[in-house]
């Protein structure tokens, strides 16, 4: 019996080892084999991936002139872990800081995400060249700091900063949704940058070390297999006529709205302003985050991107829409006449100014009758064949929208808005069904009521007018690097619902407007340039909030069209008292690359239209 | 010649075979976890390896001197050497020198020794001789205090240096014990306690009490089958529970919500105690002191920890249990331990290419942390290698402990046994996170000429032994 119990013992003490023993491996099967993670710790702790940040592909003008550089600053980094005590005063006047803004960068970089002591983390992001020439001589008594080349944007001729938008550090939401960028990388926000990021960011490198727990390199992981080189960004080549685009933004300056220039035969984009605009420059570097918030609390609203952003009533200038569809629909002639005294009578009635009558189509262009406008459109939309005027009315939709309205015209930049063209059912709801007919409505004859475009549509508009009915999709990229060709969406003819043989009594009436005799009733002559045959059209649209937008729109020459352009001046009143002298010049400049009229030119230039938005408040 | 060849082939050649297998495996660890390329010569005695080799030589020559040697000495002088050792312990204690926050380090010249390590198999020769005679019987009080003393005397000192890893594995004499005698239901008890003590710390003491009646109960319940006494008197005690609370809400007193559940537990206790007493109901007043001493040592658990551990113990274990998480503070070394074993995967990485290792992230890499080579660059089969190696030997031991005809070589085995079993298993388990983070040496594989020293003479004593039990 006793035997027996010590024989047990010996047993149960080796099965408690054996059990021992099991757990124990049990546990090492875990965490070696089941519980991948530690492999990944493994590797976080001794892979060091250091970025090569690749430049940012350049972009130049139309003539391969540059417009966006890049320029060389320093993002000063630290291991916490190795910085030794360092003579703060000596560091931070080399840098052009308060010992204050350094003792700050140290308590800000414990506060980013996954800081750690043992990691290279940002101190100091994008000091000066210069200051980074003092720094390097003597960064070897200041341990645990390195220095960084980063590449930022410089701009040789500050203009066009809406088009070209601008480059900051990526946000979470961007590294969470998008595994390319990592905190600390930039990314193109808004313009060309935001439209281009992908051929103009490149493609980053990375160099995998080894590091050891000190965070001393030893060695090239695996021999550098999978090490990648860091490959620079496209550069662009932008439709953008530099020369054009500086001598729009001076033109607009004290002034607050849109022009935009379109070659018509590509659709390339040839000045693009909004004013009032912002140096690019602004947004870029270290004070980068306060200027934008400086522009963002101005009051007019300086980062907004007038040219594909804004909504105006097309005012005047939408007739020759109205008269286009009239003839398509055989609802008038071009030798269609009608009276006008001081304007439309029927229902609520519309003005007119004084000009002769009656007049014919053409002419009715060039003096801007509302009065025939009034019957043109009631023609199209209350037309028998059509049986209703939600039909007649749904035609007339139709064909608008066949000229770029009422919908995004697909410009390669980000934000376009799409602009209004009102449906049946808006009017349905608006007025009940069966509430409104085409009075009601009468508005849309001459432009105003519910629809608005962007400074993009309307220039599109006369683009397809010079081309006598079509249009190519407005675009700012010409060509990119190493790419054969642009998108073909750019290269796609869109017709209008108009055939192209009415598209001359329009042209017509436009020419007039501009070219007529003194006291012809032209409402542009003001645009008139010796030697170049100019078609406009003026337009004067109806602002609910404050004074009325002057608004112009013209190409030329008449027989080969080069440049159609769209311009509004926010608050300025009549379309021919500011909008066409602007787009006259611009047209000159464009054409000749000279400016024969200097008075007109300085007249523009001394212009200060923004009190009169004050006075109207 | 004659008495030579029977030394030879008495000797237990396999457990040699491991032991040897161990130390050149340790040795090759040690030159990985130290390796870099500036030193790689294996003779470089300024590095690690270099050392160890020296070390190992010693070694296996304190091995055959102990093989050519007498194992009556070892029996005669027993004494004389936890003497000798005792009294090396206490003047460590005076003037030795500090290492790690403990003060357990001779230093003779150049060298440091650690008296620790030797007072483990000093220990178990003086538990052996005690206990080895064939008179002596582990049943009366006198007994416990002798044996208590021994183990608690050399345990005691090296507490005092501030060694409490190494004042642990005294605690693995328990398996001695166990063997000689002591009943298997102290051996449950103490497990329970620790267990108790673990729990403690997790859970809240309201539900360690729930849980510890409910066991209880259930205990009782087995050995009665009184079941429903058994669920009347937890109604009634629930009763009083609800009563007390229904008061307090009543007459509007403050009373701490644990008091809701101590009170009818002690009223419990005492009930059961007197009625189990005056009946002579067994059963009733043994599982009502289990229950109170139970609770009593749980409540007393917290405050213990919070008030008698070191903080440095405190975190460690919390770290363990996952109470609190401080991968850069407390948890960095067993952070680090498992990431180097666990991204070793299945196969390693090789011999030399475990880049934890090489550089650096491991802390103790070459001493207590050495696992965690072997786990990097040899992956689950080479640890389960290295573990099975391992087991194999303590097997092996405590077979032969068990073939030995006198008590005194018996015992003195089953406290190698107790003595590698505690090393490897702390050792090893810290290293994969399930022990607290306590500093003692893998058997045979750290590096410290110490350790393997103590180790090769608790071995080899053993083996002498063994191959001498037909002389005599
Ligand atoms: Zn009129």
């Amino acid at each position: 019996m006793q035997l027996n119990i010590t024989t047990d013992k010996k047993y149960i003490i080796s099965g408690i080892i054996v059990l021992v023993f099991i757990v124990i491996v049990v546990k090492l099967f875990y965490i070696q084999v089941v519980d991948s993670s530690y492999k990944f710790s493994a590797n976080n702790n001794v892979l060091r991936y250091i970025t090569q940040y690749p430049a940012r592909g350049l972009i130049y003008d139309r003539h391969g002139e540059m417009m966006v550089a890049n320029q060389v600053v320093y993002d000063v980094l630290i291991i916490k872990n190795q910085v030794k005590p360092f003579d703060t005063l000596e560091f931070a006047s080399m840098l052009g800081l308060t010992t204050d803004q350094v003792k700050d960068a140290f308590l800000q970089v414990k506060k980013q995400k996954g800081y750690s002591p043992r990691k290279s983390v940002v101190l100091l992001k994008q000091i000066a060249d210069s200051s980074y020439a003092k720094l390097q001589e003597v960064l070897y008594k200041y341990h645990g700091f390195e220095v960084q080349p980063r590449t930022v944007r410089i701009y040789p001729r500050a203009v066009a900063g809406h088009l070209l938008g601008y480059v900051g550090e990526v946000d979470e939401s961007v590294i969470k949704n998008r595994p390319y960028y990592q905190l600390g990388d930039y990314i193109g926000i808004n313009g060309m940058e935001k439209q281009y990021e992908v051929e103009l960011r490149g493609v980053k490198g990375v160099s995998i070390f080894m590091v050891d727990v000190h965070n001393r390199i030893k060695g090239s992981y695996e021999d550098g297999r999978y090490d990648s080189v860091a490959r620079t960004g496209k550069a662009l080549t932008c439709t953008i006529d530099l020369d054009l685009q500086e001598y729009g933004e001076r033109l607009m300056v004290n002034k607050i709205g849109s022009i935009v220039a379109i070659e018509p035969k590509t659709g390339e984009v040839l000045a693009m302003v909004s004013s009032p605009t912002y140096d690019p420059t602004l947004l870029v570097g270290r004070d980068r985050a306060n200027n934008f918030k400086m522009l963002q609390t101005d009051s007019l609203k300086p980062i907004f991107n007038r040219s594909i952003m804004a909504l105006y009533p097309p005012g005047s200038t939408f007739k020759v829409v109205n008269a286009l569809i009239g003839l398509e629909e055989g609802v008038v002639t071009p030798q269609t006449r009608y009276a006008c005294y001081g304007g439309y009578t029927v229902g609520r009635g519309v003005g007119c100014h004084h000009h002769a009558s009656p007049l014919d189509l053409s002419h009715s262009i060039a003096s801007s009758c509302n009065t025939y406008y009034c019957h043109v459109f009631r023609n199209i939309v209350d037309n028998k064949k059509f049986g209703s005027i939600e039909d007649g009315f749904s035609n007339w939709k139709t064909q608008v929208e066949s000229f770029g309205y009422g919908h995004a015209l697909g410009i390669d930049l980000p934000n376009e808005r799409k602009g209004i063209v009102p449906s049946v059912n808006f009017y349905n709801r608006y007025f009940r069904k069966g509430g409104w007919n085409s009075l009601t409505i009468i508005s849309l004859s001459i432009g105003q009521g519910e629809l608005a475009a962007t400074p993009l549509q309307m220039a599109n508009l006369v683009s397809t007018i010079a081309n006598r009915g079509y249009y190519f999709t407005p675009h700012v990229v010409k060509s990119i690097e190493g790419q054969p060709a642009i998108d073909p969406k750019f290269t796609e003819r869109h017709p209008s619902s108009v055939d192209a043989s009415w598209y001359d009594y329009i042209i017509e009436g436009m020419d007039l407007a501009v070219n007529c005799a003194p006291g012809g009733g032209g409402t542009a002559r003001i645009a008139a340039i010796p030697d170049i045959r100019i078609c406009g059209k003026t337009g004067t649209s109806q602002n609910p909030h404050g004074a009325d937008h002057s608004v112009f729109f013209a190409f030329a020459p008449k027989d080969d069209p080069k440049i159609a352009i769209a311009v509004y001046v926010e608050n300025a009143g009549f379309g021919a008292t500011w909008a066409a002298p602007i787009a006259s010049l611009m047209i000159e400049k464009y054409l000749r690359d000279s400016i024969t009229r200097p008075d007109l030119e300085n007249y523009i230039l001394q212009a200060n239209l923004l009190n009169r938005r004050a006075k109207k408040k | 010649m004659q008495r030579r060849s029977k030394i030879v082939d008495n000797l237990d050649w396999t457990t040699i075979f491991i032991y040897i297998l161990l130390v050149l495996m340790g040795w090759m660890n040690i030159y990985a976890a130290v390796y870099s390329e500036e030193h790689n010569s294996i003779l470089d005695f300024s590095q690690r390896y270099g050392k160890q080799m020296v070390w190992i030589a010693f070694a296996f020559a304190i091995a055959i001197t102990i093989m050519l040697s007498s194992s009556r000495l070892y029996v005669v002088f027993a004494y004389f050497i936890f003497g000798l050792v005792l009294a090396l312990l206490l003047s460590t204690l005076v003037f030795g020198k500090v290492v790690n926050a403990s003060k357990s380090w001779i230093q003779i010249g150049s060298f440091g020794l650690q008296p620790a390590e030797f007072a483990k198999f000093a220990t178990a020769l003086a538990l052996a001789k005690l206990m080895g005679p064939y008179g002596f019987k582990l049943n009366t009080f006198t007994s416990y205090v002798k044996v208590g003393l021994i183990i608690a005397l050399p345990a005691g000192i090296i507490l005092l240096q501030n060694d409490t890893g190494s004042a642990l594995v005294f605690g693995s004499f328990i398996f001695i014990l166990y063997r000689e005698g002591l009943p298997g239901w102290i051996l449950v008890f103490l497990f329970f306690l620790v267990s108790l003590f673990i729990l403690t710390l997790i859970f809240s003491s309201i539900s360690i009490m729930v849980f510890l009646y409910v066991l209880t109960l259930f205990v009782f319940i087995l050995q009665t089958r009184k079941y429903k006494d058994a669920l009347r008197f937890t109604v009634a005690l629930v009763g009083i529970g609800l009563l007390m609370y229904l008061v307090s809400e009543l007459f509007d007193i403050s009373i701490p919500r644990s008091y809701f559940f101590i009170f009818p537990v002690a009223a419990g206790v005492l009930i059961a105690g007197i009625y189990g007493f005056v009946s002579r109901f067994r059963p009733a007043y043994l599982w009502a002191a289990f229950l109170g001493v139970s609770v009593m040592y749980s409540l007393s658990a917290d405050y213990v920890f919070q008030n008698v551990l070191d903080v440095h113990h405190q975190k460690r274990i919390n770290d363990l249990l996952g109470i609190e998480s401080d991968p850069l503070g407390w948890g960095y070394n067993v952070n680090q331990s498992k990431i180097a074993i666990g991204s070793g995967g299945i196969v390693g990485k090789g011999f030399l290419g475990g880049t934890q290792t090489k550089y650096n992230f491991v802390p103790e890499q070459s001493t207590d942390f050495i696992f965690c080579t072997v786990g990097e660059e040899w992956g689950f089969l080479g640890s389960t290698v290295v573990l099975g190696l391992f087991l194999y030997l303590l097997l092996r031991l405590i077979r032969i402990a068990e073939r030995q005809r006198e008590g005194f070589a018996r015992i003195y085995g089953y406290g190698v046994v107790s003595i590698l079993f505690f090393h490897i298993v702390v050792n090893v388990g810290m290293t994969v996170g399930i022990f607290p983070v306590i500093g003692i040496p893998l058997p045979f594989f750290s590096y410290g000429g110490s350790s393997l020293w103590a180790f090769t003479i608790l071995l080899f004593i053993l083996l002498k032994f063994d191959s001498d039990r037909f002389g005599h």
